[in-house]
């Protein structure tokens, strides 16, 4: 029983907690900026409006994955690995945007 | 104890990449295409209704936080706490999905499904769609240009299709999950099952955050 207790006890203490009141900050957070996204995108920007919706979904994909995700509060190895695998989405997806946006590049 | 639930949280966020790459090739598609039939794409995403859309990224957004609500429950051992997250987010779940279906028949109704049913009409004569039109005031597409809003229709479909089966797989999870918190399974210091179900779930609201611009904001403007 008690070796029991103490493993629960090392679990606990690499374990971080993230208080309710951070989840809530965030999600209002969340919320404001799908509103302002919905509200930018009435303004008329030209080229800038999918620049705008996405600037703002890219800030909310990163508050998701820092707080409710807990990769703040991760270890090292997550965290590399997080940050390694977003690295190689944007360039897979750079890359082939990329290629097809220029095959008819100066023939216009 | 902690070694292993490191371990099953580094599985899990290595299957959320793969989910990433997955999802990323359909964004890739969606993007490609839009570049080459702009015009298509444009008038195909005025036939989705922003309110829908912004109800369901606001229904979908709370639902995390009720499910990062839930893990902190388990980590603090509070059973009824957590049974009410989990039930709470299944229900968000269950609206979201209910949304979906309003919208979805209303593609069906009008004949924007692709397939042999799909009709060009509204691309062809935008005026016989008043309740669009009357925001937008499209002109007319040439055949071949309004042909290509099928493709449209079959990337939203294909995207909020494949984004709706993780909804349901992680829904039917969360009806398990209530069932064995019901039995004090979580709450007793192993809590690593409802974290990494709380990672695919934040994961799968990470997509829609990013296929609500992307096929209801962008093309607002031409």
């Amino acid at each position: 029983m008690s070796s029991e207790k103490e493993t629960i006890e090392q679990h606990e203490s690499h374990h971080h907690i993230v208080s309710p009141m951070v989840y809530l900050a965030i999600v209002v957070i969340l919320l404001v900026l799908t509103a302002t996204t919905v509200g930018a995108s009435y303004v008329e920007m030209g080229v800038f409006n999918p620049i705008v919706a996405l600037a703002i979904a890219a800030v909310k994909m990163t508050l998701v994955v820092l707080f409710f995700m807990h990769v703040k509060y991760s270890s090292k190895l997550t965290q590399l690995t997080v940050g390694a695998g977003l690295l190689t989405f944007l360039v897979l997806v750079g890359m082939s945007l990329a290629d097809y946006f220029t095959r008819a590049w100066g023939r216009w | 104890m902690a070694q292993q639930s490191d371990a099953t949280n580094f599985a899990m966020w290595l299957f959320l990449l793969t989910e990433i790459m997955f999802f990323g090739g359909l964004f890739t598609a969606y993007l490609i295409y839009r570049n080459w039939y702009y015009p298509a794409f444009v008038e195909a995403s005025h036939q989705l209704q922003i309110g829908w859309g912004t109800a369901n990224t606001a229904v979908l957004i709370t639902s995390s936080f009720t499910m990062a609500m839930g893990v902190w429950s388990a980590e603090m051992r509070k059973k009824g706490a957590l049974v009410f997250c989990l039930v709470l987010t299944f229900v968000l779940g269950l609206v979201f999905l209910g949304i979906k279906t309003i919208e979805y028949r209303e593609k069906w109704e009008k004949h924007h499904v692709p397939g042999i049913h799909y009709s060009l009409q509204t691309f062809l004569d935008p005026a016989s769609d008043p309740e669009v039109y009357n925001e937008y005031h499209d002109k007319p597409l040439a055949l071949d240009m309004a042909r290509h809003t099928e493709l449209y229709f079959f990337l939203y479909f294909a995207m909020t299709g494949m984004h709706a089966l993780h909804m349901i797989i992680g829904i039917a999870i969360l009806g398990f999950m209530i069932f064995r918190a019901q039995a004090g399974a979580y709450t007793t210091g192993h809590v690593t099952f409802v974290e990494n179900f709380g990672l695919y779930w934040h994961f799968v609201d990470i997509i829609w955050i990013y296929l609500f611009p992307l096929l209801y904001l962008i093309s607002r403007h031409q």
